[in-house]
């Protein structure tokens, strides 16, 4: 069984400090839904609050229609997966994930037969008895999924379950859970800061900055039609040139930059004389050996980096701008080399003008 | 020690050495010595020592076997100490938990400060004031009486009562410190983790945060024990006419008896005895020794 979960405007103080700020959506029975943004806007405190830990300063939280108001953790059909899994090192594999079913006063024998039906769901057959400190990184979070599983929740909070993980194990995992969310149908609110990670698995993603909601859509809507300048920096590669709006042209809208006047489309609620960006992906780019009529800009190739499936190219135009471009490692597309002079060009219809910040990118990415 | 005398120095290293290998032996190890090897000779008039009689047996410790008062005595203060070592963890493991789990970060210092003070007086001075606040006419009993919950004034110090309030008093933070070091070690995704999965909070204590804080309950009652077993100043000061605890009469040996060999006899199964039972009670409640030592 599962149920939906309805935010309605809700909030999130620490002290002055608003950490969730007016959040809304209605994520679906069945949903895998996530949670995307950087660190430190909010995320973990939207599930804490979801399971209960915390009460929202302002708004209403429905499971499954129900207002949460005033009901525990322990009184809510949700299970969360914590950030560090919390898993229970005291006690073997098959108490911890029993727990649950102790504490709802199952018998032991049932107890134990429940563990081991589990174990086999996350594909850990003979774990039962050993101790967590035995048990690999993968291992342990198959562990705590499975606890999480075993008080069958018609919610599933998990909160960056896989990023411990390497990244061949993450990959490996995200195909498990989204395997596991499908076999049981419960709705899994998921929270990451990884972009990949929210896209490939998710039904819908919201993506958040600063405690807010800037776009809930499905995962291609998020990469191809961000609502702001926060979504199309913080999804994907973008090259990003500032300038201003200078009227339409057919379909699209001209936009005044250093580099040039391009034409793109406009963004959803933008018009002229706001303060926006032009957003370009770098697999949308092509590098040709003659200048296009529109939307060109003659650049140098400054670095060619091999990335196994595709090739990034770093090149600089005359003003000194940073551009990408992505080309295919499909042994027909021609690669240039660094020195090489060539036009960049991109169709408009590809090109997104947008308001508001960009996302600073994390180091690490 | 290489590292130390890096930091301090040639002269420091070696005057702290001294100093601690000065306190070891000659403060602690060669008294006990003496007194362990005493507690095989016979009890002699001067003029005897090193003569005919003076020679090793066990007869010093079988006076104990052979006194069943002593014995009585002995089991009692068994009994009391384990008595004040639980009532200690009854107070000490919710105020530990409290303050390790749920009171604000910035409240701490202040908190742990109040539970300081009353160590700045001295055992003697704290035993006293208990004394005059559980008398008869004392302040405890006004108060009760005054507020109506008691209609005659009680007797506290009667029995082992007074001794053991007293002992608690004085030995309650040794059990409060090893037990916040422990819950605090936990980590309270751990808790909530817990709750989250449905646990009531005293199923969360029993599963989860007792079994963690394990190692901590034993070193604090490993303390409290040894500490109340063999404590002479309070069982003195707070004792009343049918109270007697076993130190009383290790004291009575050595000082009223002159007999300083029975004495050190009876010192060393005290400590022999004391430190069976609490292997005995670690083994029942599987505790390693290695535990308590983290
Ligand atoms: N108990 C608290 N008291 C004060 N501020 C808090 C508290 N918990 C979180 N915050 C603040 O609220 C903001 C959001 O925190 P939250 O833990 O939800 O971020 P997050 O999106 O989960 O980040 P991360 O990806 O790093 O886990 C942060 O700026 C954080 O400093
Ligand atoms: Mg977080």
């Amino acid at each position: 069984m599962s149920a939906g979960v309805d935010l309605d405007n809700v909030c999130a103080d620490f002290g002055t400090f608003r950490a969730v700020d007016h959040v809304a959506v209605n994520i679906r029975p069945g949903e895998f839904f996530s949670f995307l943004g950087p660190s430190g806007c909010g995320k973990t405190t939207i599930l804490r609050m979801i399971s209960g830990f915390i009460p929202p300063s302002r708004g209403v939280i429905r499971i499954g229609g129900r207002d949460m108001k005033g009901q525990r953790p322990n009184q809510r059909p949700t299970a969360l997966i914590f950030q560090n899994l919390a898993l229970f090192p005291l006690m073997p594999v098959w108490e911890n994930i029993a727990f649950g079913l102790e504490v709802r006063g199952v018998d032991r024998h049932k107890r134990r037969a429940r563990a081991e039906e589990l174990l086999q769901l996350v594909d850990l057959p003979d774990a039962a008895d050993k101790a967590i400190a035995q048990l690999s990184g993968g291992q342990k979070q198959r562990v705590a999924i499975a606890r999480a599983l075993a008080v069958e929740p018609q919610v599933m909070l998990l909160d960056e379950p896989l990023s411990a993980l390497d990244l061949k194990l993450r990959q490996h995992m995200r195909a498990e859970l989204r395997a596991i969310q499908k076999r049981t149908g419960v709705t899994f609110i998921y929270i990451t800061h990884d972009q990949g990670e929210a896209l490939a698995m998710s039904d819908r993603v919201g993506v958040m900055s600063q405690g807010k909601l800037q776009q809930v859509a499905d995962p291609r809507e998020i990469y191809n039609n961000p609502a702001n300048g926060f979504v199309a920096s913080f999804v994907g590669e973008n090259n990003i040139f500032t300038g201003d709006i200078q009227g339409a042209e057919g379909d699209l809208a001209r936009f005044a930059t250093a580099s040039g006047t391009f034409t793109a489309r406009l963004g959803p609620a933008v018009t002229q004389g706001m303060k926006a960006r032009l957003f370009l992906r770098p697999e949308h780019v092509r590098l040709a050996p003659a200048a296009a009529s529109a939307n060109s800009i003659p650049v140098e190739v400054t670095d060619v980096a091999f990335e196994g499936n595709f090739i990034s190219i770093h090149a600089r135009d005359a003003g000194g701008q940073v551009l990408l471009a992505e080309a295919r490692n499909d042994g027909a597309t021609a690669v240039p080399a660094p020195g090489e002079r060539l036009h960049f060009t991109f169709d408009g219809q590809n090109a997104v003008i947008l308001t508001g910040d960009t996302a600073a990118r994390d180091a690490d990415e | 020690m290489k590292d130390l005398v890096n930091r301090y120095g040639l002269l420091l290293t070696t005057v702290f050495a001294v100093l601690t290998g000065f306190w070891v032996l000659v403060l602690v190890v060669l008294p006990n010595i003496y007194l362990f090897e005493h507690s095989f000779r016979p009890y002699l008039p001067v003029a005897e020592l090193r003569g005919p009689k003076d020679v090793y047996s066990l007869d010093n410790y079988l006076t104990f076997f052979r006194s069943p008062i002593h014995i009585s005595v002995f089991v009692w203060t068994v009994v009391y100490s384990a008595l004040v070592t639980v009532i200690c963890f009854l107070i000490a493991y919710p105020l530990a938990y409290y303050l390790s789990k749920v009171s604000a970060r910035a409240l701490l210092p202040t908190i742990f400060l109040l539970l300081f003070i009353p160590l700045w007086v001295s055992e003697v001075l704290r035993s006293f004031a208990w004394f005059i606040i559980l008398a008869l006419k004392g302040p405890l009993n006004a108060s009760l009486l005054g507020l109506g919950i008691i209609e005659d004034p009680v007797r506290w110090i009667s029995g082992f009562r007074g001794v053991i309030i007293g002992l608690v008093y004085t030995y309650v933070l040794f059990m409060l410190f090893p037990l916040y070091n422990a819950i605090q070690s936990l980590d309270t995704n751990q808790i909530e983790a817990a709750e989250d999965l449905g646990a009531p909070w005293w199923r969360t204590h029993w599963r989860v945060i007792l079994p963690h804080a394990k190692p901590g309950i034993a070193s604090g009652s490993v303390m409290v024990f040894m500490l109340s077993a063999g404590s002479i100043l309070v069982p003195t000061l707070l004792a009343s006419t049918n109270s007697r605890w076993f130190t009383e009469i290790i004291q009575q040996w050595m000082f009223e008896s002159q007999d300083w060999n029975t004495g050190s006899a009876y010192a060393f199964l005290l400590l022999i005895l004391c430190t069976v039972f609490v292997s005995v009670v670690m083994r029942v409640f599987r505790v390693k020794l290695s535990d308590i030592a983290k």
